[in-house]
């Protein structure tokens, strides 16, 4: 439909784990082998579990974080090329904390203009304006201009670091759990205002959440990982009607309903997330599923393009699922 | 009754709320009161000293203090040894022992804020490095290496505040780095180098203003320590040279006769314990007022 926003090809991130000083060091792959791609105007939500990998990908995205291997590009340039003012304005941050994303020594006004005087805005009338501005964009008064962080409540704590990502206008905004340490009734305003803007300001999203009904509500487009791999990617309603993987169906089951007499749900997922360091071999995932065949801890499974989406399982993998018989 | 009470809104002012603050704190007026006190007398020490400091007249020596029976109102501390006016000494050694305690924090706190801000901030290498000095320093005796050292250089003012200044940056360190490392994990460090912000800026406006209440802090308690160092050591001799007039040098000249005259070493001493009480005191009320979880 429309530009790629975003292309990260084979992405992976490792990081050396020291076990002490006689033991060696060891390798925990938080991403392996990733491949995204996001069209402008797009909202992208990654799910999965802690510690699957979904905020080291955001941090490379961001240029917070060098990938080990792989290429991300942003608008066709490589992050690596992008100097660092011109990365700052195509892509910025929401953090899942609102408590720890603002410096609580500095006024609201001076968190949120402090993109414009990174990018070398001196005067401090403009800045003054724009961040009213974007103050009242995202519905702060303008009395809290003056204001320290710790006498803001958590949503109003989100809609500063909200502001402050968008004060430059960047294309691309990368939400890591942004309702999660919010209150229930504070979440949806939140959500609906990362909405509203997206369409005001033509924003391209990628919001990592555990939460699917969040997911369902705001995204067009869903990427499940597991273990630091995307095991199934599809728009998102494909995905919720009639989810492939047998990860991202027990995912989908997990979610609680407000009805007690349904009871906490089965997910069938049984063993506890593998150790990251020493993940298990073939399919990272057959030792949780419901659906394991005897070659899944054989050999890894590749990804396919099926009903319009690309799952990584060897149900729908058909020349391992001959050579199995 | 009224349903609804008066609520008086905080007008935001924030010298307001600091005074308001500082008046809360005791133990924080008390030590601020006796440290200005001190530094306004090392200031005005040539105005307020009775006598001069170094005039010996040995036809006057060993006077006792105004209060015993023999003392006199002309010499309110009494005299030391030479003859010379306790008081006036005891006048100008507030300038050495501030001179020492500032200086030797200034240099330490200048050489381990930057070591312990590097290394919680880089980590990895750096931090290897820097954890690699802070150990060989705390592995050395403060006060054996700088008898050393004024042995071999020979004492005098600047030499033992270079020494000191050279000797206790560890704990600046210490902190420094543990609390760096603390600040840098969070998100606004994150925000602000994802805004593009230069290593230098992330460090000067994001992580020092979240570090600076505890630097005070190490800061006061280091002052204090240099103080009473220079004490030690110009009580052993190697200290600030005679005929300047230290308050370690006082107790140390007056300990021979200190079984028969105990004020010349009561007085020093206690003058000594007033300011490193008032110091400490003053460092952790500005720690409780500076911190921001305090802020209202």
């Amino acid at each position: 439909m429309s530009a790629v926003m975003i292309n990260a090809k084979n992405v992976t991130r490792n990081f050396s784990i020291s076990r002490g000083m006689f033991r060696g060091k060891q390798i925990l792959r938080a991403v392996s082998g990733v491949d995204l791609t996001v069209k402008k105007g797009e909202v992208l939500a990654l799910v999965g579990e802690s510690g699957c990998g979904k905020t080291t990908l955001a941090k490379i995205i961001l240029g917070l974080l060098p990938q080990t291997t792989g290429s991300v590009d942003l608008c066709g340039q490589s992050i690596m090329d992008l100097p660092r003012l011109e990365l700052a304005r195509t892509i910025q941050p929401i953090f899942q904390d609102p408590y720890s994303s603002l410096n609580p020594r500095k006024t609201i006004g001076s968190i949120i203009g402090l993109p414009m005087r990174v990018q070398g805005v001196e005067n401090s009338a403009t800045i003054r304006r724009k961040v009213q501005k974007t103050m009242d964009l995202v519905g702060l008064a303008a009395r809290h201009y003056n204001a320290y962080p710790n006498q803001l409540s958590g949503g109003q704590r989100q809609r500063v670091a909200i502001a402050r990502a968008l004060v430059n206008r960047p294309q691309i905004v990368v939400c890591d759990e942004p309702t999660s340490a919010l209150d229930v009734s504070v979440q949806s305003q939140i959500l609906n205002l990362l909405s509203d803007l997206r369409k005001e300001l033509n924003l391209t999203y990628i919001i990592i959440s555990h939460n699917l009904a969040v997911v369902e509500h705001i995204a067009t487009r869903v990427a499940v990982m597991y273990l630091g791999r995307l095991v199934e990617e599809a728009k998102t309603s494909i995905l919720f009607n009639n989810p492939h993987h047998p990860y991202t169906r027990a995912l989908l089951e997990s979610v609680l309903t407000p009805e007690p007499d349904l009871g906490i749900p089965n997910t069938q997922l049984g063993a506890s997330y593998p150790n990251p360091i020493d993940p298990p071999s073939g399919c990272a995932f057959h030792p949780r599923c419901a659906q394991v065949m005897p070659h899944c801890a054989m050999t890894p499974p590749l990804s396919n393009n099926v009903n319009g989406r690309f799952v990584e399982c060897h149900i729908y993998n058909d020349d391992s699922a001959e050579n199995a018989d | 009754m009224p349903i609804t009470d008066e609520v008086k809104l905080d007008d935001g002012s924030k010298l307001g709320s600091l005074t308001k603050k500082i008046r809360g704190h005791q133990g924080m007026i008390i030590g601020s009161v006796i440290v200005f006190a001190v530094i306004a007398i090392a200031l005005l020490a040539p105005l307020l000293a009775p006598h001069d400091p170094y005039e010996q007249d040995l036809m006057k020596r060993l006077l006792p203090p105004f209060w015993d029976s023999r003392g006199s109102w002309e010499h309110i501390f009494g005299t030391d040894h030479l003859g010379r006016d306790y008081l006036s000494r005891l006048i100008y050694g507030a300038r050495i022992s501030l001179l020492i305690g500032i200086g030797a924090a200034l240099i330490s706190g200048l050489i381990g804020t930057i070591m312990g801000v590097m290394a919680g901030y880089f980590g990895g290498r750096v931090d290897m490095v820097v954890t690699f000095l802070i150990t060989v320093r705390l592995s050395m005796p403060v006060v054996l290496v700088a008898l050393a050292v004024v042995a071999i250089v020979g004492g005098s003012l600047q030499v033992v505040i270079t020494v000191l200044g050279l000797l206790l940056w560890d704990r600046f360190a210490v902190v420094m780095r543990s609390s760096t490392l603390q600040i840098r994990s969070m998100d606004y460090v994150a925000a602000a180098q994802a805004v593009g912000c230069s290593v230098s800026r992330v460090l000067m406006t994001e992580v020092m203003p979240n570090v600076v209440n505890n630097l005070i802090v190490i800061t006061t308690i280091e002052i204090a320590h240099a103080i009473i160092l220079e004490a030690a050591l110009s009580f052993l001799g190697l200290g600030v040279q005679p005929p300047l007039p230290s308050w370690g040098l006082m107790v140390s000249e007056g300990k021979d006769m200190m079984l028969f005259e105990p004020w010349l070493i009561t007085i020093p001493g206690v003058a000594l314990f007033l300011l490193v009480l008032a110091i400490n005191l003053m460092g952790d009320g500005v720690r409780d007022i500076t911190a921001p979880e305090n802020r209202n």
